[in-house]
This record gives C-alpha cells, structure tokens and sequence, in this order.
C-alpha cells in the first residue's frame, strides 16, 4: 500500500522541493501552509508520517505535535520534525512534546529520504 | 496680638471691689454720726451727684490699675522673660548671655545667671576641646576614607540593612543626577542622600532579592558573599549593581559568621555595552536561524536538480528557487549591516548561581507566594546555573499560584537535575492534564501577582535565558510538571583558594572608618510616636508673587533642605525657580528680588512639585508659617494630583509654644532670640535654612516643656493662640 505523507512548512520554496522529492520516491504528499491547516489535514486524511516544520504561523509545530499527541484519534501518526532552530533545547522539547524525530535545516535530501523510510518501517506501538 | 494675664485683669477688679466697699463702708460710718435734719441735708446734697461720686471711683481705680499694670509689668512680665531667656541659655549650644532688666534684685539674678552659663560654657569649650583632640585621629581617618572614595572612578553607595544611605561618592552623586528626570536643581538629591532610602533609587523587590540572597550565602558560611544584577531604572537606563555585604565584626565568636549590618553598592552605567551586546547576539541570531531556512531551500533545489531525468518545467521550477533564495540571502546580509546600526531589544547578562541555592530561594518564594507545601526531590548539589534568577522566580512562582488558584493543586514539588549541557529545572504537581491551549496562554499572558503585572511572559524569561519550557505528564507516576531546560554555568563554582585565602585575611575590619548609623533605627515604631530628635526633615519655604493663594497669586520660587538625625544637610538642598504663569506684581519684588525675565523659561509648578515630591518623601515637613505655604501647595493637588500627607510642623507655632511671652514670632526675630545668624533672607532656600536651623534649636526648648514627640509637638501647636490665624 502506497503511504501518505503531510509536508507542513510555510516556506513555498523547500515544500515544492520536498513534493518533488517524495512524489519521486513514490509517496502520495500533500500539504499544509501553516499549523491549524497541518492539524486538519492530519484529522481528515490520517497521513502516515507528517514533516512537521516548528516555526509557522497560526500555530506553531510544538502546539501541532502535542495537540496530535493529545487527540486518541491522531495520536498514533508519526512525526518528523524540520526547524532552521538549532539549539539543542529545541530539540529537547520537539523530543519531549512526542515527536518521533528531528532534523535541522539545512539538511541533505538523501539523509531526509532515508529517515523517511526508517521511520515508516517502523511498526507504530 | 499678645495675651492678657488673667491675674492682671483679677488684681484690677479686686482693687475695685475694695475701693467700692471702702466708699460704702465711710458712708456707713458718717451716716451714723448724723442726726435727722443733717441726714436729710446730706441725702438732699448727695442725690444730683451720684455721678461725681462714681467717677471719682472710677477715676480712682483707673490710677490703681495703671499702677497695678507697672508693677505687673515690673515684677511678673520680667521675671516670666528673663525664665524665657534663661532657658534659651539652658538649652543653648553657643555661649549666650542674658539682658539684665526689671528691679536690682532681678537685674543681679540675671548677672548670677549669666555668671552660671560662662561658667558652663568654659567647662562644655574644655570638654570639646579635649573631645576635638580625640576626634581629631578619626577625622583624619573619616578624610582619607572620602578622598578615598571621591577618587574612585565607580559609584559607591553604602547602606545600612533597612536600606537607608549612609554614605555615598560624588559619582554616584553624578550617576543619579543623570538618571534624575526632575529639573537639574535638584541635582539628584531627590534620589540619593544620606538617610534616603536606596530603594527610591532602585527597584526594591529585585535589591531587596539580592540582600536576600547575600544573606542566604552568608548563613552558608561563603567567604566572598556577593550578588550581581541588572536593573532598569528611570529614564530606561540600565544599571549594573553588585552588591557586597558590611559585617559586623566586634565580639564576634570565631567560627560563626559575622552578622551583616549593611551592604555596599557599585553602581555601573551599562546602558551602552549591554545594547551592544544584545545587538550582537541579534545579529548572530540573524545569521545563523534566519539563513539556515535559506540555505536548506538552496540546498533541497540544487539536490533536485542533480536528477539526471528531470523535466524542463521543473528544473526551471529549482533554478528559480535557488535564485530566489540567493537573493533573499543577499537581501538578509544587507539588511543586517543597517541595523547593526540600530539599537535593538535589550538582553539582561546572566549571572552564575549555585542551582541549590535557586531552588531553595524558589521554594521559600513559592510557598509564601501559594500557600501550599513545596517539597525539592532530586536537587543535583554540583549544579551551577548561568540564570536571572529574579525573573525566573517570578516565572516558577506565576505557575505555582496559576496551578494552586485554577487547578487546585495541592503540592507542588522542584527538581533539578543535569540534562546534557543543560540544566532541568522540573516544577511538578500531582493532578488533572491540561490542555495545550492552557499551557500557550501561560506562557505567552504577561505575569501578574495579585494587582501587579509584570511586562514580561514567562516566554521572554525563558527567552532571556536561551532556554525552553514545555509541559510534560509522566502518566505512571500520575505527575504532571513544567520543564524548564536553562544553561548550565561554564565555570564550575569552585572556589580560587588563593582568592579565598585572601578574603579570610582581609576579614580583618577596614582601619579608615566607623559608621555607628549602621545599627539599624527604630523603624516600626509609629511615626507620631518617635522623639522628634530622631526624625527626618524636609525644611522648606516658598516665595510667591504675592500674599493671596485663593486670588491668583503662585509660587515663583521653591527651597528646601534636609535635617537627618538632628544634622542639616546643606549640600543636599533643593532650589528652583518657578514660571508663575502671571506676571509678578512690581510691589513684591522688592521683597524677593525676583524678577520676571528670572522665570521666563523656568518649568511651571507641574513640573516642579513632582520633584519637590520625591525630595520631600518620607520626611515631616517643617516651614514657617506653614499654612501659608501648604496653601499654596494644596491648590496644586488637583491639577498635579500630587497631595502631601506627611505630618507638616510649624516654626511659627512652635516658637510661640516655646515663648508664649514674646511679642514676636516673625522670623527674623525668633532667629535673633536663638542666635542663629540670618544669610541670604528672602530667598526661598535662604529662608528654609534659617528655618531649619530654628528648629534644631527648637527641639530641645520643647524638650523643656515635655514635649518630645512628634504628636505632642502637634498638640501643643494647635493649642496655641496663633493656630487660630488662617488663610
């Protein structure tokens, strides 16, 4: 079965990159501009792995991954999350709100893809 | 304007009664020699001259009275005078002699007692003498201490526990002049001088932290007990504060730490350094977050384009991203260099604290503060922390009260430990979850205790630190708690044994001087109540364009100076000349030598009564004649919303309290009868000092009398004659 991934970022310049991409490696992609269009995506089209950029307007990707964390009904998807913020104490709190990785900007496409599959072989507990 | 003695009044109509009855009494005693034919001759002559019989009583008793009058004057008036006089020679600090006047007998008591003072002052000039000698050794040490001090190059304040100044140097003077808003007259005085309290200057909960925390470390037994912080003070300037603490070292035992008597502030502008400072982190901040997104777009595109079977639309798609983001990183770096030139939002330094010692001062703080047990589990002893820990108590305590007022948290708990390179800081409550939404409007709400807001989020205090909060449930242990991630202290807070070996010999009191104002004054005891020897002054006076504060007249000229533990302080004095908003009526100036170009250009009383405000807090005022002046204060309270309501004094009353025998009260005449010397009269800082020099000598005059405090010297005002005189 063919796998659904949600880019959630507000740059319009690494989403069209990043569509490409997956839609490449053969993932159905979808996309949301800020943080309450990502949360309704999440509910509406249950994707399995969101890439989940932390700075966006409305809400921010902190309040995203623990409002998805929150809800029994999104609280399973997995969670990747993409910041130009490099400070380790981000990194902590993504970790900490239940994202299940991080990686930050600038990062290469090739690592991203194979975090991508990593993560979607995983089995979700 | 002088009162008549009743017993005067009683002696004259004493003496009537008698004439009266004498006159009766002969009428009797020749009425009873007469016979029938003379009786009724006599009746016949007497009846038409009822009047002359009455008038030459009258006449009579006009001649005893005056006489009466003399000899009250004589032997009653003189004496109750000279018993004035002498007990201003009582009470007298210089050399002053009676005028012998009255009957012989008085005129030599007056000599004997004159004989009885010279004989006491020679004895009082032998003693200062001998006093003057000693002093002279601490004097020297007391100069070398203030030249000492002026050449210091930083700002120097010391204060005694209550937080009053004891001492300060001219560049602290200079410090607070610049930070002064009021008009330059004021010269800073209004914030800092001696028996001011430090905390008019600065802010009192963040110095009142740090004496607190110098104390926690003293209890400790640290040996270098010292606290720094940043505050912002009026005119939004920055100031860097450190204090030190001053220790008593008399009979104290070895082994047990001296106790603090006082503390000693460096005062340092750093307005400047710490907007560069912030302006560089903002710059680095810029280059380094604000490019990363950039550079990840360039990076993402030119990955895409490394496809060897990419179509043309989207290879077009990549290059025009990658262009775009070039740009808008050439757009980022220009735009930095411009603002490097600006000055941005301000950064407070952090400071290096024990993490112990944080959370102890938040457990005390959080329990005063929420009323609930706080318990501290797991607190990591070898952690040192790089925080504000003024902002970041408040940030705990925020939480802690929000917890216990909406989520009926019981108990809270603290814990501390090593996370990487960071410290964690866990505020944890056993309870309900809470909502995301909850938690954001927590930390992004500005922080407020009961009435008092705060500016600042917990967000900007974990901003502030380079650190992260979050909330977090630890579902097995039913526990819910508040993370906060905060930077661990790049120096371990060990010790420099040479540096502590030096702070142990230096213990060793300082040789070059000795405050006794550091014990602490009685500062609980009710204002009213405490002897008026003891209190703290504000003298002042105002000249006006005229005597008419309810018919336009206005205050065109402002002084005052300070009396601090009975010493008037000439050099922290207040003088401003004041735009009447009128013009000065030509017939005034004459008495006070103002003149209107003088006040064109002045600040208007608005401006000037705030300052006059701040000078005059938390002192009793003292004038001449203060109802004529606190008239003309009083009319300012709407327009100003300024209202004096410390207790106001009155030479003028006090003085007629003192001699209630005098003719005059006016100012020139009570100084002349105290002996103080009258310089620069009709200015209104001339005439505040005259007047505050009265009153120094008043004190112990009313002393004679049982009057000692505050109230009573109240009392007995109102009770006299002149307290009926308003304007």
């Amino acid at each position: 079965m063919t796998q659904k991934i949600l880019i959630a970022d507000d740059e319009a310049n690494i989403v069209v990159s990043l569509e490409y991409l997956l839609q490449r490696e053969g993932y159905i992609v979808s996309i949301a501009r800020n943080g309450q269009e990502a949360l309704d995506a999440i509910e509406r089209e249950a994707p399995d792995l969101v890439l989940l950029d932390v700075m966006m307007p409305i809400k921010t990707g902190f309040e995203v991954c623990a409002s998805v964390r929150a809800n029994p009904a999104t609280a399973h998807t997995r969670i990747l999350m993409l910041t130009a913020k490099g400070r380790d104490t981000d990194l902590a709190k993504g970790m900490a709100l239940g994202a299940d990785g991080y990686m930050t900007k600038p990062f290469a496409t090739r690592e991203l893809v194979a975090r991508v599959a990593e993560m979607l072989a995983q089995e979700r507990p | 304007m002088k009162r008549v003695d009743r017993r005067l009044v009683a002696a004259i109509a004493f003496s009537g009664l008698i004439m009266a009855l004498w006159l009766v009494l002969m009428g009797i005693v020749v009425w009873s020699t007469l016979n029938g034919a003379e009786r009724a001759a006599v009746q016949e002559v007497l009846a038409g001259r009822v009047a002359l019989v009455f008038a030459g009583w009258a006449l009579g008793l006009a001649l005893v009275a005056g006489m009466l009058h003399k000899l009250h004057q004589h032997y009653v008036d003189a004496p109750r005078r000279l018993l004035e006089e002498a007990r201003v020679v009582l009470a007298a600090r210089t050399p002053q002699l009676l005028v012998p006047r009255g009957t012989r007998e008085m005129q030599a008591l007056a000599t004997a007692v004159n004989e009885l003072a010279a004989q006491r002052d020679g004895l009082r000039a032998d003693m200062a003498e001998q006093v003057a000698q000693a002093s002279v050794h601490v004097q020297q040490e007391k100069d070398r201490l203030a030249a000492l001090m002026a050449e210091l190059q930083q700002s120097v304040v010391v204060c005694n526990q209550a937080g009053l100044i004891l001492l300060y140097n001219q560049r602290a003077r200079q410090a607070f002049r610049l930070l002064s808003q009021g008009p330059q007259q004021a010269d800073g005085a209004e914030l800092i001088g001696i028996g001011r309290s430090i905390f008019a200057a600065l802010e009192r909960q963040v110095l009142a932290h740090a004496f607190e925390r110098i104390h926690q470390a003293v209890a400790r037994g640290d040996t270098r007990p010292t606290a720094q912080f940043v505050t912002t003070v009026a005119g939004g300037q920055l100031l860097r504060v450190q204090v030190a603490p001053v220790r008593a070292l008399q009979d104290v035992p070895a082994g047990v730490p001296a106790a603090v008597t006082g503390f000693v502030l460096m005062l340092d502008n750093v307005t400047a350094s710490v907007a560069e400072e912030a302006e560089r982190d903002q710059l680095l901040h810029g280059l380094t977050e604000g490019s990363r997104a950039s550079l990840a777009n360039i990076q993402t595109a030119v990955d895409m384009l490394g496809y060897a079977d990419i179509e043309a639309p989207m290879r077009e798609r990549f290059l025009g991203v990658v262009r775009e983001e070039v740009a808008t990183l050439g757009r980022r770096v220009t735009d930095l260099a411009q603002r490097s030139a600006q000055r941005l939002k301000t950064r407070w330094p952090l400071e290096e604290m024990r993490g112990a010692d944080v959370l102890a001062a938040a457990q005390r703080q959080l329990g005063a503060h929420c009323g609930c047990p706080v318990t501290l589990d797991g607190v990591d002893d070898a952690l040192w922390l790089k925080v504000d820990s003024y902002t970041l108590l408040q940030a705990l305590t925020y939480l802690g009260t929000r917890l216990v007022d909406e989520f009926e948290v019981r108990f809270l708990q603290l814990r501390l430990a090593r996370a990487g390179a960071h410290a964690q800081l866990d505020l944890v409550w056993v309870g309900q979850a809470m909502s995301n939404e909850t938690v954001m409007s927590w930390e992004l709400e500005a922080m407020r205790f009961g009435a008092e807001r705060t500016p600042l989020t917990v967000r900007d205090v974990v901003e502030r630190h380079g650190g992260e909060m979050w909330f977090e449930r630890e579902r097995a242990r039913h526990q819910a708690m508040f993370r906060f991630l905060l930077p661990l202290s790049s120096v371990p807070g060990e010790e420099d044994p040479a540096l502590a070996a030096s702070a142990v010999a230096s213990d060793s009191r300082p040789e070059y001087y000795d405050f006794d104002l550091f014990q602490s004054r009685e500062e609980d005891s009710d204002l009213e109540d405490r002897p008026l020897a003891e209190l703290t002054y504000t003298v002042f006076d105002t000249e006006t364009t005229g005597l008419n504060p309810m018919g336009g007249d206005a205050i065109i000229q402002l002084g005052a100076a300070r009396i601090v533990n009975g010493k008037l302080l000439r050099q922290e004095s207040f003088e401003q000349l004041v735009d009447p908003g009128r013009s000065i009526p030509a017939e005034s100036i004459p008495i006070h030598g103002i003149q209107q170009h003088m006040v064109d250009g002045q600040p208007r009383i608005g401006a000037v009564l705030p300052v006059f405000y701040a000078f005059a807090q938390d002192t009793v005022l003292v004038a001449h004649n203060a109802a004529f002046d606190m008239r003309f204060l009083q009319l300012q309270e709407e327009a100003t919303g300024i209202v004096f309501r410390q207790p106001v004094l009155d030479t003028l009353l006090l003085s007629a309290v003192v001699h209630p025998n005098q003719e005059s009260h006016r100012l020139e005449a009570i100084a002349e009868r105290l002996n103080v010397t009258v310089q620069g009269r009709h200015t209104a800082l001339g005439d505040a000092l005259v007047t505050a020099e009265i009153w120094l000598r008043l004190i112990p005059l009313l002393a004679q009398q049982g009057i000692f405090t505050l109230r009573q010297a109240r009392e007995a005002a109102q009770k006299t004659y002149y307290a009926r005189l308003k304007y």
